[in-house]
């Protein structure tokens, strides 16, 4: 064995202390955060409510939602790309099931499916235009912003005039893929705890006896859902390191074989699909499409994505970081009620906390990466 | 004599109206390291896109092993086993060395009907491969960032060896190096040249050419004035073909013969 090199530590190596290596990871921000949230609303808001079984599902349904449209962000950002177009294209996915679902009266299931297809046609869309003309994706998926929200105000009144469409619960009763994003699982379980005194439970009227919080909300499934299935792809298979290094360096990346543009195409895909289901759960939810749903939520995606430690410039993130985002936005959004501060704070918060969350995420790709 | 493992002959490129290649013969033998020089300007990169498959030669013909190559795109000469490894574009700072070393090649696990990135086997095979290459490193998560440009060169030259790359073509690898990290590179050419693989350095510096090289081959304008063997040539005459004698004659008497 004398021919095997010699280790020899380089002297202007510094070893890391474990603790310092531990704490270097894209999900930081999104953990200190996270903790920094529940205490704070633990302190202030602890007698509110915001702790009983109706106050959490009020917060974890409002981050759910969030975490959602997040995880979709999340890998097309570390896939080197945005999409602005989330927000318009909740309120599109939710207009076209209407459409279909009760204009046309098709079978919720058939307008549902229809609608994933075409959304996820139109990130396809977005994606090629992106890889082939080699725009900014900031420019096209704008253009698709303002694209996909004119439709949304447009085919309702001309179709229906009026800019709602009602009736989706109706049309959805007994549909069997309705109920996937509409219903609630763990009924049964809930009830017993109800019966057990753990969690209230209605005193009067026809419902008596039944717990107020009757299930698990499908949205809360989809959400840690497509967590799950995102962290792993991300972190555990081919593809994901394909993601990586399509956002890390386009050139680098094909120069290696990677198939860059399939990447990022899919990622817009998976972002427009995320926004369907989003969408698939906020009508079965409120029974109605709106043509103003999903206002702003592409930025809201973003600054999850960002509070949860990716790079703005691709190439770094976690998905768990995001999905952390996303409950750290809807806790303080609810809770800021609970807590019964005026509401119009809470933006002056998010701004703060954004601009934290940033300026952490710099410190540490510099620790990671040995910048100056 | 052994059969060359890549023979080009008479390559021309031209690009519209100006003509980048002017009729090139280059013979490339595996486990020799063969320098190509030139000055800017002098139809490197024209030469090894042309070599790596980006670019159709407008005549001539390149026989790999004794048959007639054609490739429609890089991947194609990636398959066959010509690897380039380029000066800027080949890691990315922010992963681990050891996804970067396997981007593009996953190893994957299955499990069930789904396949996983072997991440055990890609840490394990990186740190062995890092090791022969006298690279230290904290762990295979170590990001790349974190390495200096020598070795980033050296873990790009070792990922293409460990590939199954049987010619190498090495795009300046040098350039933009120190002194002390260009002798590493200088020596991770070596150690993969007695591996049995082909070598193509290309270089603007004489002296790094004369380390290492084998055969040294000078571009001019498209033109190659031939193929000199080690000892069969100073570094003052491949320094003088470069700039195309003369003017750089006149220059470095008034120089004091320094450049």
């Amino acid at each position: 064995m004398s021919d095997t090199p010699q280790i020899v530590m380089d002297e202007r190596v510094k070893q890391i202390s474990p603790m310092r290596r531990a704490m270097i990871r894209p999900e930081l921000g999104g953990i200190v955060g996270t903790i920094a949230v529940f205490v704070f609303f633990g302190l202030f808001a602890f007698d509110s409510g915001m702790f009983n079984s109706q106050g959490i599902m009020n917060w974890s349904v409002v981050s759910a939602q969030f975490m959602i449209i997040a995880v979709g962000a999340c890998l097309l950002m570390i896939a080197g790309e945005f999409d602005l177009s989330v927000g318009s294209m909740i309120g599109f996915a939710g207009m076209m099931i209407a459409i279909f679902g009760v204009t046309l009266g098709w079978p919720m299931w058939v307008a549902i499916l229809v609608t994933f297809a075409l959304c996820i046609a139109i990130g396809a869309l977005n994606g090629f235009i992106v890889v082939r003309t080699g725009l900014p994706s900031f420019i096209v998926t704008l253009a698709f912003l303002f694209i996909l929200r004119g439709f949304t105000i447009f085919l309702p009144q001309v179709i229906e005039r009026k800019t709602i469409i009602g009736g989706i619960r109706e049309a959805a009763e007994g549909d069997w893929l309705a109920a996937l994003f509409g219903g609630t699982i763990g009924k049964g379980f809930f009830t017993w705890m109800g019966e057990a005194g753990i969690i209230a439970t209605f005193e009067r009227g026809t419902r008596a006896g039944e717990p107020v919080v009757n299930g698990i909300p499908m949205l809360i499934v989809w959400a840690l859902g497509l967590v799950v299935v995102g962290h792993v792809l991300l972190t555990r298979t081919r593809f994901g390191n394909w993601i990586f290094a399509a956002g890390g360096d386009t050139e680098a990346a094909r120069n290696s074989g990677v198939p860059v543009n399939r990447v990022k195409i899919t990622m817009f895909m998976f972002t427009a699909f995320c926004a369907t289901v989003f969408a698939a759960c906020q009508v079965m939810e409120f029974g109605s499409a709106g043509a103003d749903r999903g206002l702003l939520k592409e930025f809201e995606a973003i600054i999850a994505v960002v509070i949860g430690g990716a790079l703005l410039t691709g190439g770094y993130g976690s998905v768990i970081g995001a999905a952390l985002g996303a409950l750290i936005f809807g806790v303080v959004q609810q809770g800021l009620f609970f807590a019964g501060v005026e509401s119009s704070l809470f933006r002056v918060f998010l701004g703060m906390i954004l601009l934290f969350a940033v300026i952490l995420n710099t410190y540490i790709r510099r620790i990671i990466t040995g910048e100056r | 004599m052994t059969q060359p493992l890549i023979q080009m002959k008479n390559i021309e490129k031209h690009f519209g109206s100006v003509i980048a290649l002017a009729g090139v013969s280059v013979d490339i033998h595996a486990g020799e390291c063969h320098c190509l020089l030139g000055d800017n300007g002098a139809g490197k990169s024209t030469f090894i896109k042309t070599l790596s498959g980006v670019h159709k030669p407008t005549k001539g013909e390149i026989l790999f092993e004794g048959r007639d190559m054609h490739f429609a795109d890089p991947r194609d000469a990636i398959a066959a086993g010509i690897a380039t490894v380029h000066q800027h574009l080949a890691m990315i700072p922010l992963m681990s060395v050891s996804r970067n070393f396997f981007m593009g090649n996953e190893p994957v696990r299955k499990i069930g009907p789904f396949a996983f990135f072997d991440h055990d086997l890609a840490n394990r095979v990186t740190m062995q491969e890092m090791e022969k290459m006298g690279i230290v490193l904290r762990g295979p998560d170590q990001a790349v960032g974190t390495l200096s440009g020598g070795e980033r060169q050296t873990v790009a030259i070792a990922r293409a060896v460990h590939f199954g790359a049987r010619v190498l073509i090495l795009d300046e690898p040098t350039s933009a190096l120190g002194v002390r990290q260009t002798a590493n590179v200088l020596a991770t050419i070596d150690k993969v040249r007695k591996q049995g693989v082909a070598v193509v350095f290309i270089t603007h510096n004489v002296r790094h050419a004369m380390a290492v090289g084998d055969r040294f081959t000078v571009l001019n304008r498209g033109r190659t004035y031939g193929t000199a063997k080690r000892g069969e040539i100073t570094p003052e005459e491949l320094q003088d073909m470069m700039a195309g004698g003369q003017e750089l004659a006149t220059l470095e008497s008034s120089l004091g013969s320094t450049v």
